[in-house]
């Protein structure tokens, strides 16, 4: 196998990678923001200062999310694998990676969320009570909507952490940038590899900060 | 018409409204002031219904407001527009959809010919047709508030209560917005309810006031009879008009002037019958609506005192002797 790939170029084995960690990052970032709102609405509604309180729910629903959020995500990944082998048939791969990446970014995206929504201004909320709204109409015509900008920050941040996770993926044969900087450049002590990756990592990063900032400033 | 019958309500131990009864008529515009924590704004989400209410009752056109019977609370919430102390806009969305939201809640479509026409009215209404495509962070205080009147009156409503609607602007943007009111009431005869902290906008614009304090209503009257010289302790403070810096020597008499009896010599005239002086201690002048309101207190010897009682009856000059 490394003669295969020693016989390949640098660039070639970067830009593969570079592949895969777009995949990783895409999909599970795209299924945990779709599975995170979910819990995040549940959260906004039920808060002490949301439309229909109800501390049992929010407590129970915030501890899960507690729960899961504060597992590592190496351990996380093998505790899931029976599970990812139940939703793609393996548990080994690029596409098996997603789903450890995804349970992981959920209830951080639905913490996000939920914060970015409770930042909404009660007093627009009442206004919107005050000529006869109803919930469901205040949920979207004011809650979503104003906190849209505030949330695109919160992905922002949710796809540079999957960036990261998803290099720890390679533990499971996710492959990515991050695995080849650790399989060439750290365990083949190729620097050179090492380098390029950081690079690489570095300038994705800006580039979806840059990106988001850009989208923030347009969206509000 | 708004009625009000024995309306209480408590958070929790603490009573906020101690069995409040009123009628606001239609077609005026009627303050509700005092000092904050009188219970006033709750009073005015109570009447809205964003507010429920323990006992009593807050009857709006013979119909009831209850939280519990969502359907026809709906139905009265759109017969009653309202703005804010912090005017309470929708940041993301421009002027035009602002005032539009509420259209939206009710299912009525915001960009048909008639409801751009109508919107485009009440943005002229409100002076700001240039800025239908602002945002609210592009306006100032007092524009804030004028979007926010346009979108309380874009479901045709009945009346407008305003809550500490000019508390955050200072006193010229303040009289802008008072005089927007009064044309709104004018023209299109719509109650206005005031709910402020302000003298200055009871003075200016309402046509009678409840003054709270504590959860209950002290007085309720034409602004210049309850505060030309306030028979209440309560109201008298709130207007910080102790008779503190009176002179605490002879009798202090506070004489009143009521429109054209502002333009008679009436102290001078009366030293000069009863030969003897006063000492003018105290005098205000006052603006409500249109009239102007004089009171001022003058300072005697004890001896003079029936004299010029006498004298003052003579006259048709009102009176009153200051006691502490």
């Amino acid at each position: 196998m490394s003669g295969i790939l020693s016989t390949t170029g640098m660039s070639d084995i970067i830009i593969t990678g570079f592949k895969q960690t777009l995949y990783m990052v895409f999909w599970s970032t795209l299924f945990s923001v779709l599975l995170g709102f979910i819990p995040a609405i549940i959260l906004t509604l039920t808060a002490p200062d949301g439309l229909k309180p109800n501390k049992f729910v929010y407590e129970i629903l915030s501890f899960i999310v507690n729960v899961f959020r504060s597992f590592p995500f190496i351990i996380l990944l093998v505790i899931l694998i029976p599970f990812t082998r139940m939703m793609v048939g393996k548990s080994i791969g690029t596409k098996a990676a997603i789903v450890p990446l995804t349970i992981s970014a959920i209830p951080f995206i639905a913490r996000v969320f939920e914060s970015a929504l409770r930042e909404t201004n009660p007093g627009v909320i009442e206004a919107a009570r005050s000529f006869g709204a109803s919930n469901l109409q205040i949920l979207l015509r004011v809650y979503v909507k104003e906190s849209i900008p505030r949330m695109l920050n919160g992905i922002i941040l949710l796809i540079i952490s999957l960036i990261g996770y998803s290099a720890m993926a390679g533990t499971v044969g996710g492959g990515g940038v991050g695995d080849i900087a650790i399989r060439y450049g750290y365990q083949q002590y190729k620097t050179e590899y090492l380098i390029v990756c950081s690079i690489v990592l570095i300038a994705f990063v800006q580039a979806i900060q840059m990106l988001g900032n850009f989208m923030y400033k347009k969206m509000s | 018409m708004i009625e009000l019958k024995d309306v209480r309500k408590a958070f929790g131990n603490t009573e906020v409204l101690k069995g409040i009864s009123m009628e606001i008529q239609d077609g005026e515009i009627f303050g509700i002031i005092g000092q904050s924590g009188a219970g006033k704004s709750t009073l005015l989400r109570c009447i809205n219904g964003l507010e429920s209410y323990d006992d009593g009752a807050i009857i709006v056109d013979s119909t009831k407001v209850s939280i519990k019977d969502k359907k026809n609370l709906r139905q009265l919430q759109k017969r009653m527009g309202m703005i804010f102390q912090s005017f309470n806009l929708l940041e993301r969305l421009d002027v035009y959809h602002n005032v539009a939201l509420p259209m939206k809640f009710w299912g009525i479509p915001t960009n048909t010919p008639e409801a751009k026409e109508k919107i485009m009215n009440l943005l002229k209404l409100v002076g700001l047709e240039e800025k239908v495509h602002s945002k609210p962070r592009e306006l100032s205080g007092g524009q804030k508030q004028r979007v926010a009147i346009a979108r309380a009156l874009v479901l045709d409503p009945s009346f407008l209560l305003c809550d500490e609607a000019t508390s955050a602007l200072d006193p010229e943007i303040t009289k802008g917005i008072l005089a927007l009111l009064q044309k709104i009431n004018r023209e299109m005869g719509i109650t206005i309810i005031v709910v402020t902290h302000q003298m200055e906008v009871v003075k200016q614009i309402c046509q009678r006031v409840a003054f709270l304090s504590n959860g209950k209503v002290l007085a309720v009257g034409k602004p210049e009879q309850l505060f030309v010289w306030p028979k209440e302790h309560e109201i008298r403070d709130f207007l910080r008009e102790g008779s503190d810096k009176l002179p605490t020597t002879g009798v202090n008499l506070k004489l009143f002037f009521f429109g054209e009896g502002n333009q008679r010599p009436v102290v001078t005239q009366m030293a000069h019958e009863l030969g003897t002086n006063f000492n003018i201690c105290w005098a205000k002048l006052e603006d409500f609506r249109e009239d102007v309101y004089g009171s001022l207190v003058l300072n005697m010897k004890e001896e003079d005192l029936g004299n010029a009682c006498k004298y003052l009856d003579k006259m048709g000059v009102t009176w009153e002797l200051i006691k502490d």
